[in-house]
């Protein structure tokens, strides 16, 4: 029973941490216009093309993505990452469409 | 008599040693008629050279972890990953001559037959898929510290990888969520670059594109000596608006429990994801764990322990990173200062030209 309170306990430093940064990225992201532009103009760019929204839903989520792809090796790369991110069949024919047209 | 023991022990172990480079090799000779356009076998993976100082005993590792794929016709992929390592350090902990000793692992050797949209069956040897952190982060091209979580070890017995069978894919996949799913099982090896324990667990995720929100459970039965069952939860959001990512898992074993949380802010606001200061990205990550009967063996601290890891990372172009952390340790046991410094080469290539 001590245990689990001593738990509890601990809990609210990360919790506080975690809504600091956020807020933090959250303000910073209001304060230049120039980047929330680009943002938002990269993700209306999202929206209608679906290669892209695929990729940026999925691609750079547990790493940055490879700077350069040879389209030789795109289909390997994506099976692969069909296989390790789990995606699904849909993304990845749409990625392999946008990656490699 | 001896020398031939001898004899036969260093064949069997070479035996063994070259065993997974060949079975690659064979599967990389069959994938060559097989290979279209796009689908040329790569080599990738990274080298890195990792630093650190605990308590005072500094050591350094040089690492490489090459990794292999190769597409075998339309339904089935090969993988691997292996990984290359020295460790050195003073031979009296703090000082003295220098003394280093080489470890290789295969991390991962497996064959996935990719057999319809909605399942993935993978035979070999895989990486355990409790969490995210085995599967997702230890390549050591990605993770942000160079240190695992200590809550690492649970779930993830022995080695972290395991030699069974595995099923994965998407179960439902629509523009709002995905739910993903994983259900595996391991059987008990001790064979030296095979070492797995007999065990048997499942995974589920639930990922919201638009929000870049992923939630998930983990379970495992360790099936093994003393059976007993680990379970974890994760949580992840890397939203479009920023360049903020936010990782977390909360696992729960036989004599432990524990979590990490990590944040990493790259500042690519500021002129650009290549720009001098875009470059950088501090991260930070709050640990606890809690022990609550002892577990020797279980790889995980011995006493209540709370740490706090604070670093700063440099993207350089090419491929190449650098990352440094400070880390302060609170446990019964004793408190700790951690440095770590790490330099990373990521590469990835086609293994041959094949057709434009």
């Amino acid at each position: 029973m001590n245990h689990h309170r001593s738990t509890w306990k601990h809990l609210p430093l990360p919790l506080l941490i975690f809504l600091l940064g956020s807020w933090l990225a959250w303000a910073q992201s209001v304060k230049t216009p120039q980047a929330g532009t680009k943002a938002t103009a990269q993700h209306a760019t999202v929206v209608t093309n679906p290669g892209e929204r695929a990729f940026q839903a999925n691609c750079g989520r547990c790493h940055n993505p490879p700077e350069q792809l040879s389209p030789r090796i795109t289909g390997t790369v994506l099976r692969h990452m069909r296989v390790r991110a789990l995606l699904s069949p849909q993304d990845e024919h749409d990625i392999l469409k946008y990656l490699a047209p | 008599m001896r020398s031939i023991i001898s004899a036969q022990l260093k064949q069997t172990w070479f035996s063994r040693f070259t065993l997974g480079f060949r079975v690659t090799g064979c599967l990389l000779l069959l994938s060559a008629p097989l290979s279209s356009a796009q689908n040329v076998p790569i080599v990738s993976g990274a080298l890195g050279f990792f630093d650190s100082t605990n308590t005072g005993v500094n050591f350094f590792q040089p690492v490489a972890a090459p990794v292999v794929v190769a597409p075998l016709g339309r339904h089935f992929l090969a993988e691997s990953r292996f990984d290359l390592r020295g460790f050195y350090e003073p031979k009296n902990g703090t000082s003295g001559p220098i003394q280093g000793s080489f470890f290789r692992s295969t991390q991962y050797l497996q064959l996935d037959y990719l057999a319809s949209e909605k399942i993935t069956l993978v035979a070999g040897r895989f990486l355990t898929p409790f969490g995210t952190y085995n599967e997702r982060l230890t390549a050591i091209w990605i993770p942000k510290f160079q240190d695992a979580p200590l809550i690492f070890p649970i779930g993830t017995r022995t080695t972290g990888s395991s030699n069974g069978v595995m099923a994965r894919g998407v179960l439902l996949a629509r523009p709002l969520f995905h739910i993903d799913y994983i259900g595996y099982f391991s059987a008990s090896s001790s064979v030296p670059q095979f070492q797995a324990g007999r065990a048997a667990g499942d995974r589920i995720d639930v990922y919201f594109p638009g929000k870049r929100v992923e939630i998930g459970t983990s379970y495992g039965r360790f099936l093994q000596g003393t059976h007993n069952n680990s379970t974890g939860v994760h949580f992840w959001w890397q939203p479009y608006r920023f360049p903020l990512e936010v990782r977390s898992e909360y696992a729960h074993g036989q004599h432990a429990e524990g979590y990490w949380i990590e944040t990493a802010y790259r500042l690519s606001q500021w002129k650009g994801p290549d720009s001098l200061f875009g470059r950088l990205e501090p991260v930070f990550r709050m640990q606890q764990t809690f022990r609550n009967s002892p577990g020797p063996g279980d790889g995980l601290p011995a006493a209540n322990t709370q740490q706090a890891d604070f670093g700063l990372d440099y993207h350089f172009p090419h491929e190449v990173r650098l990352n440094t952390s400070y880390s302060r340790k609170f446990s019964s046991t004793g408190n700790a200062n951690i440095w770590d410094v790490s330099l990373t080469y990521r590469f990835l290539f086609p293994m041959w030209r094949g057709h434009q």
